[in-house]
């Protein structure tokens, strides 16, 4: 049985035209990518910069069309972006002229949910992720962590199965990161959906993930996919600084450690696409 | 509930600055007012004071540069005698309907020149030919084509005011972050309702920069259309003034004319906080 989601030998190419020749090159973001995700789960993508991690997630989210191969959602080929998939973004992605209310509540206008349902649906999920009494603030009245929030409430509320997450607390200080992965476990746990998160970051990869799947440098290939057992995450309990942790931690570093220094190398050779 | 702890500091920090200084004093809040107020129109009380006293003193001609109080003397016998309504209102009439045209056109036109490839490619060197044409220049085929009365002047200055709007429109569409564009793909919104729902709200401020700058080029152009071949009009009231050597009467205009401009800007100004109060 094939998982909720698989990428089936999926490569991507791009046309790029080089600025200094002006010849057309191809340009492999992926290839061959096999990968399996279960309905339910939190999947972890790291991999080293320029890898195609994004690339796969806007595969998953139908903004592209593999080259080669199949992007499957259960058993059925991705022909387009959809409502059964929420794609929260790095940069928050929020209407600056609509309040959090009216921008949750945007996502449940393309999601044709009744106008006289809208107000109830957005107010629920903005108490879910910890932002009732906010809902008249317009963006530019919120921290970073905040505008993150509503805009994983935005993806959450036309309840889509699958969440799909582009290093979505990069922009992020450290302290607000770390409550907003707890708050993201804690809503993951409750609605049960589906989630692909990206990260460069090992430590949130581990932390967050059921399973980390490490790319390689580019063309991304999916080089290991790391099982993480880390029993429950009960508060007050430091779990980064377990051993455990550090082992998982050390062993993605290991798997990473090549690939970044390739990647690097490819950098200075090629030129910047 | 930690992450709320969290988050709640982070709003007050951003929360604009009234709220949290604590208002003074009613007395003390007038006095700022009016020291505020002063420092206003210091520079204009400076002005008018140098326009009445250098005629007075003999620095300059004072038939050329009568004083002040005379000028504002000869404003009031416009203002009592119905005359000066008379060419304000054809003034704003023309105005007014030569602006209000040029946005019912280059809004929608700025609108479909950005967002659609193949229109830009085929009006961008036409409209390239024509802006860089000044508008003046083509008072006098405008004139040729639609004769000495209002049309001409409307056309001119509906044509002057076109071009900031629409390359601001331009601008504006093009401008949209594209995240949001990311945003509206991601959950399918296409077509008609990423136009309303993303675009145009995204656009609106840009716009409105563009129909302010048309507000002040609406009154200059006409002013200047006023002058050739017209009847009525304060642009027509200035340099009739000046032919029959009204000179207090010519300045009365001039101060007409820009005190229009000053209130007319005002109100694009209001207009625009009204609609892109969003923004910080």
């Amino acid at each position: 049985m094939s998982g909720h989601i698989s990428f089936r030998d999926v490569t991507k190419r791009f046309a790029v035209r080089d600025r200094a020749s002006r010849r057309r090159t191809e340009f492999t973001a992926v290839r061959g990518v096999d990968l399996d995700v279960e309905r339910g789960e939190f999947l972890v993508l790291v991999g080293p910069s320029g890898c195609g991690k994004s690339t796969l997630l806007d595969l998953l989210g139908g903004l592209t069309e593999p080259s080669e191969g199949r992007v499957l959602l259960d058993g059925a080929p991705i022909t387009g972006p959809g409502l059964d998939r929420g794609v929260v973004f790095q940069q928050y992605a929020l209407l600056p002229w609509r309040t959090a209310q009216g921008n949750v509540e945007f996502g449940l206008e393309a999601a044709g949910v009744p106008r006289r349902e809208r107000p109830g649906r957005a107010r629920e999920f903005l108490d879910l992720v910890g932002l009732a009494g906010f809902e008249d603030r317009h963006p530019h009245q919120l921290s970073g962590g905040m505008r993150q929030r509503v805009a994983i409430a935005r993806s959450l509320a036309y309840d889509p199965a699958v969440l799909l997450m582009d290093e979505p607390f990069a922009a992020l200080d450290a302290q607000t990161r770390e409550s907003l992965q707890d708050e993201l476990l804690r809503i993951w746990r409750r609605t049960g959906k589906t989630v692909v998160f990206i990260t460069h970051s090992i430590d949130e990869a581990v932390y967050l993930g059921q399973r980390v799947a490490v790319l390689t440098s580019r063309p991304g290939r999916v080089k290991e996919v790391v099982g993480i057992e880390l029993g429950d995450r009960a508060d007050g309990v430091d779990l980064r600084s377990s051993a455990e942790f550090a082992r998982y931690r050390h062993r993605i570093w290991e798997l990473l450690h090549d690939e970044v220094s390739r990647a690097q190398r490819q950098e200075k050779e090629v030129a910047p696409v | 509930m930690t992450a709320l702890v969290e988050a709640r500091p982070a709003v007050d920090e951003e929360r604009p600055s009234r709220d949290r200084v604590k208002r003074p004093s009613a007395p003390r809040r007038v006095a700022d007012a009016l020291v505020t107020a002063t420092g206003k129109v210091a520079a204009i009380l400076v002005l008018l004071a140098v326009w009445e006293t250098a005629p007075r003193l003999g620095l300059v001609d004072a038939t050329f540069l009568p004083p002040f109080s005379t000028v504002v003397d000869a404003w009031w016998r416009l203002a009592t005698s119905g005359q000066l309504a008379d060419d304000t209102g054809a003034s704003l009439a023309r105005s007014l309907s030569g602006f209000g045209l040029a946005v019912a056109v280059a809004v929608p036109l700025g609108l479909l020149i950005g967002w659609y490839k193949p229109v830009a490619t085929l009006l961008g060197p036409l409209l390239e030919v024509f802006r860089n044409t000044a508008a003046l220049a083509l008072l006098p085929v405008l004139v040729l084509l639609l004769g000495i009365g209002e049309t001409s002047k409307i056309a001119i200055v509906c044509y002057a005011c076109t071009w900031p709007i629409l390359l601001n429109t331009i601008s504006a569409v093009r401008g949209v972050d594209p995240t949001l564009l990311r945003l509206a793909k991601s959950v399918d919104l296409s077509g008609f309702r990423l136009f309303q729902k993303v675009i145009l709200p995204a656009a609106v401020p840009t716009v409105f920069t563009g129909i302010r700058l048309a507000g002040a080029v609406s009154i200059l152009v006409l002013v200047a259309a006023e002058m050739v071949g017209a009847k009525a009009g304060l642009g027509y009231l200035i340099n009739a003034s000046q032919f029959n050597f009204a000179i207090p009467r010519m300045y009365a205009g001039i101060i007409t004319i820009s005190a229009i401009g000053v209130v007319f800007n005002q109100v694009l100004v209001a207009l625009e906080r009204r609609f892109t109060s969003w923004r910080v």
